[in-house]
């Protein structure tokens, strides 16, 4: 007996977006590396913003929620990793997986209340999040050394490798940005990611099909948490000093901007975002009291010819000359 | 045994009874049809059946386990699986990816699988997008595998979503009104396919609007009216009876 022959063959194209778009991050880590610390500075805290709101997009990206609060998260991650590096002399590895597993533990119980809201409600509850961490950090001085801030957080340590220049620290920092990307597109194509992905489509047909709603968005919001606590982390290092401003609200709409920018839901918007919302307004410091101006005009463009971010605007464009 | 038996349900909404002490039996295998007029309570029976909603009062059996008042995505793991009366696709995926979707409950892992993509896992894909690709062979989407779901004409998200559910190894299948907005070629096609799915062996529950069309191909009907069964036979039978008659064309007293 013959069974009918039906192959799947997935049509084979060479991913020339992924290859740009990674020609374009090799000059730009390329020209830091050669250029001043200043320029250090700004890649380095761009690379920190883009593993924040890879996280970031893993929830609200494809799983279709809202958290105005993961802010709350990098600010656990970095007073953890100040207050345990600083005063406790713990391995600066060992104090960012620590805070991680602590943040992942806090949105487990946060999250598992609050993510049955939807919408607005939601939105409202994460914000609420935030709000709370951030008065924490103020109040509780003792411990987190309130407004003034805490300072003299040592650099990032890998076991042996010291990263003592701002440059090395950046090297460390790329490393782990390219991980977490890495795991955050893993995470997108598989059975993991098409249920969370199926949530943000409908939440109705998901469980009927048997996903577990509940709980799919619960272990998003904690790989999220994740995330944003290894940013807050990294940021503690790279600067030595953090304080509750460092994490605030700002954050928040600096974060959206970013992946609602870069191309929500894709694996690379967060990067793209987090790249152009760093980079543009150095770009544009020569143009003096033009340059929030003209910042806010090329924002405003972008966001109105290509709603979905410039990743969705890239993906679209290639599919189409592809035919 | 019958595998989906339905004992005298009664869903109420406040003072509205949605349901009233309905019961029937679907046997293994069977075609089954509910039909009614609109607001008579169709679509609620078959939220309350598939979990969306708790039943007020009554069970249901399913494969002999009571399953009224079970999470909905507990009672689909048991293979009981519904499609929804506005489709409801997963927009943002492509048909593809709504295929493998549809298998969740048939495939396994999660955080951990897809990070490290250890051997079974790969293999499991592998298998995954063989069988979404005889499915969508099946319905006749093959063609659309790559196309955003939304971007579909709508009688090819209809039969989307029926893949979608056919990959879930659904043992009762319900379908509400997948007919609704289909033009009479479409219709055609669809009922065509509902009998192959059927006579591959899965329990089919259709509700539809369409008389037509379940006249055509459900081997046992029952006919519900605000909330109650008010028959239940075969297609002959439903079209001689005359409470249906009266529900559907109205009594001469009730229109004078």
């Amino acid at each position: 007996m013959t069974l009918p022959a039906i192959t799947y063959t997935k049509p084979v194209r060479l991913p020339w977006l992924a290859i740009g778009l990674s020609l374009v991050g090799a000059a730009i880590v390329l020209f830091t590396f050669s250029a001043s610390g200043y320029v250090v500075t700004v890649v380095g805290f761009a690379a920190i913003y883009a593993i924040f709101v890879t996280g970031l997009n893993l929830f609200m990206g494809y799983t279709g929620q809202a958290s105005f609060g993961q802010n709350a998260f990098a600010a656990l991650g970095g007073y953890g990793t100040a207050i345990l590096c600083t005063d406790y002399n713990m391995e600066p590895a060992l104090a960012l997986l620590l805070t991680m597993a602590f943040s992942g533990l806090v949105a487990l119980v946060v999250g598992y209340p609050t993510l049955r809201l939807r919408g607005h409600y939601l939105a409202m509850a994460t914000f609420a999040l935030g709000l709370i961490t951030y008065e924490i950090s103020i109040e509780w001085a003792s411990l987190t050394q309130g407004y003034m801030g805490y300072s003299g957080i040592p650099p990032l340590r890998l076991w042996r490798f010291e990263a003592v220049t701002e440059k090395q620290q950046l090297a460390v920092i790329l490393v782990l940005l390219v991980l977490g990307v890495f795991a955050a597109y893993r995470l997108r194509h598989s059975r993991f990611g098409r249920a969370l992905r199926a949530i943000a489509g409908s939440e109705a047909a998901a469980s009927a099909l048997g996903v577990n709603v509940a709980r799919y968005k619960l272990l998003s919001f904690m790989i999220a948490a994740m995330y944003g606590s290894a940013a807050g982390s990294l940021f503690a290092h790279f600067v030595g000093f953090i304080s509750p401003e460092v994490f605030g609200t700002s954050m928040v709409v600096s974060s959206f901007t970013m992946l609602y920018l870069g191309g929500i839901g894709t694996v690379a918007g967060p990067l793209i975002g987090a790249v152009i919302v760093s980079l543009l307004p150095e770009l544009l410091r020569g143009l003096k009291e033009w340059q929030d101006v003209v910042y806010i005009l090329v924002l405003l463009t972008i966001l109105i010819y290509a709603p979905k971010g410039i990743a969705g605007f890239l993906d679209r464009l290639f599919r189409k000359q592809e035919g | 045994m019958p595998l989906l038996s339905v004992r005298n349900v009664t869903k109420r909404y406040g003072g509205l009874v949605a349901n009233d002490s309905v019961s029937f039996d679907v046997d293994e295998g069977m075609l089954f049809a509910i039909i009614g007029p609109n607001g008579a309570g169709k679509t609620t029976l078959f939220n309350t059946i598939s979990g969306a909603v708790r039943p007020t009062s009554g069970d249901i059996l399913f494969d002999g386990n009571s399953i009224a008042g079970l999470p909905q995505a507990d009672i689909a793991g048991r293979g009981l699986i519904r499609t929804y009366q506005l489709v409801q696709l997963f927009k943002e995926l492509t048909v593809t990816e709504n295929v493998m979707v549809g298998a969740h409950r048939m495939t396994k892992g999660s955080v951990g699988a897809a990070l490290f993509r250890p051997g079974w896992v790969r293999r499991q894909e592998q298998e995954l997008l063989r069988e979404t690709a005889t499915i969508l062979d099946f319905v006749g989407l093959s063609a659309r595998a790559e196309v955003l779901a939304d971007q579909l004409p709508y009688g090819e998200q209809r039969l989307l979503e029926v893949a979608r559910a056919l990959a879930a190894s659904p043992r009762l299948l319900l379908l509400d009104e997948p007919a609704a907005g289909l033009n009479t070629g479409e219709t055609e096609a669809l009922a065509h396919m509902i009998q192959k799915v059927n006579g591959r062996g899965i329990t089919v529950i259709l509700i539809e609007h369409d008389m037509g069309l379940v006249m055509q191909i459900a081997q046992r009907i029952a006919v519900i009216d605000f909330g109650r069964k008010i028959a239940e036979g075969t297609a002959d039978e439903i079209r001689a009876h005359p409470d249906v008659i009266a529900a559907y064309l109205g009594t001469e007293t009730a229109d004078a």
